[in-house]
């Protein structure tokens, strides 16, 4: 009897973990929406804790990203109306969040809604950087130019198509 | 009771974001350019970014019941422990953009030695921390290089940004008995080993601006002992006034 009642807790654990992860995989990063928080590769693990509740652990994009506050905010009334109305989120730090992270699925969705998604490593002491140019978004030339190191947010670049001669965001890698 | 050695390293690392990140927030809406206001902003938000994070380690190392807050917030002058060079007035674009210069580019390979530290929650920080430096190292030495090989006007200005900041780098590179200690246990970086990446880094860079590092007899330096510039408190009275008018305000 006893054996088969830690069989059914364990049964449990899994099935409330997978229930978790199920009202989750739908929340979307705030400041590109057809992104989902799995796609960009912030949420690191979803557990029991020790008291019993579900804690989801995510990491940063970037040290400063203000839409961590908005991404946990998500994820908690996501867990919520899921029958978890006291899970937690916790922030991880290390390993520290990498582009390499980003599904093949998020960064197909990062092109079709306008956003180059990140390419190779960056170089990261050439200065006037010889970056592999970007295609562009919108016509799929390579004919593009970096305007700016910074971007609208943290995780992006300003980019410029020659041929199409629109600006576009590009995704940084780091 | 004094503050341990890793509470004060802690404090140092995160007021020079802080104070760095602050002054780098004051160009918002007077940037020369569009680009470049929404780059200074990004940068300024990697350093608040990164002074968040140890702010919140200080308040669990001294584990009074500070939070990261009470440490930006309610703290005078004296009590902040930034270097000198983070402190000092952005000027015009020029000085802005040698003062990061200088400090990325100490910075980047700092971060990178840090993510090495024996203390996981150091090293978390500095390997996050170095991929953000590497690219302030490379935005600010574009500019420099653009400033010092561009216009008579420009180089003069980068000539001039250079005098002034370089008697501030020394203390980037200062050690104290808690540091060495700290460097002994394998938790705090030997700044002596990062020197020669800053050295290399900075020399190209000027060279490439046609410009070169003056010579100087001596160094100033104070602030990671609370001792600062005529300019902090007045950039501290800013920063500050809004939380102390209202006491807990959070956003």
């Amino acid at each position: 009897m006893e054996a088969g009642l830690v069989i059914a807790g364990a049964v449990t654990a899994d099935l409330r973990i997978a229930r978790a992860r199920a009202a989750i995989a739908s929340v979307c990063d705030p400041e590109i929406p057809v992104l989902t928080l799995d796609d960009l590769g912030v949420i690191r693990e979803v557990a029991i804790a020790a008291d019993g509740e579900i804690e989801v652990a995510i990491t940063p994009t970037y040290s400063g990203c203000p839409a961590m506050g908005a991404m946990a905010l998500d994820l908690q009334a996501a867990l919520a109306s899921a029958g978890f109305p006291k899970a937690r989120i916790r922030n991880v730090l290390s390993p520290a969040w990498t582009t390499d992270w980003m599904t093949a699925r998020g960064r197909e969705k990062l092109a079709a809604y306008g956003i180059a998604p990140p390419a190779a490593r960056a170089s990261r002491r050439a200065l006037f950087g010889e970056d592999n140019p970007l295609a562009c978004p919108r016509c799929g030339s390579t004919k593009t130019v970096k305007v700016s190191e910074f971007g609208s947010t943290a995780c992006k670049a300003h980019w410029r198509c020659e041929s199409c001669l629109e600006p576009f965001d590009a995704f940084k890698c780091i | 009771m004094t503050p341990t050695p890793l509470l004060t390293y802690t404090l140092r690392l995160a007021d020079n974001a802080l104070v760095l990140g602050h002054r780098l927030s004051e160009w918002t809406a007077h940037a020369p350019t569009l680009e470049e206001e929404i780059a200074l902003a990004n940068l300024a938000l990697d350093l608040v970014g990164q002074a968040r994070m140890l702010y919140d380690y200080a308040a669990k190392i001294e584990g009074k019941g500070r939070r990261e807050d009470d440490f930006a917030f309610l703290r005078d002058d004296r009590a902040f422990l930034n270097v000198l060079l983070v402190e000092q007035p952005n000027g015009d674009f020029a000085a802005t953009m040698v003062r990061q210069l200088f400090f990325a580019a100490y910075a980047q390979p700092f971060y990178a030695a840090l993510a090495g530290s024996k203390d996981e929650t150091l090293a978390a920080i500095g390997a996050k921390a170095e991929k953000e430096m590497a690219y302030h190292l490379r935005h600010a030495g574009e500019w420099v290089i653009r400033l010092g090989d561009g216009t008579e006007e420009s180089h003069a200005r980068a000539k001039a940004a250079l005098d002034d900041l370089v008697i501030y780098i020394d203390e980037l590179f200062e050690v104290d008995a808690g540091d060495r200690a700290l460097i002994e246990a394998g938790i705090a970086v030997d700044p002596a080993k990062i020197r020669p990446a800053f050295d290399k880094a900075l020399g190209e860079i000027l060279d490439e601006a046609t410009l070169a590092l003056p010579k100087v007899s001596h160094a100033h330096r104070g602030g990671r002992e609370g001792l600062h510039s005529e300019h902090l408190g007045p950039m501290l009275a800013e920063m500050q006034v809004l939380h102390r008018a209202h006491p807990g305000a959070e956003w």
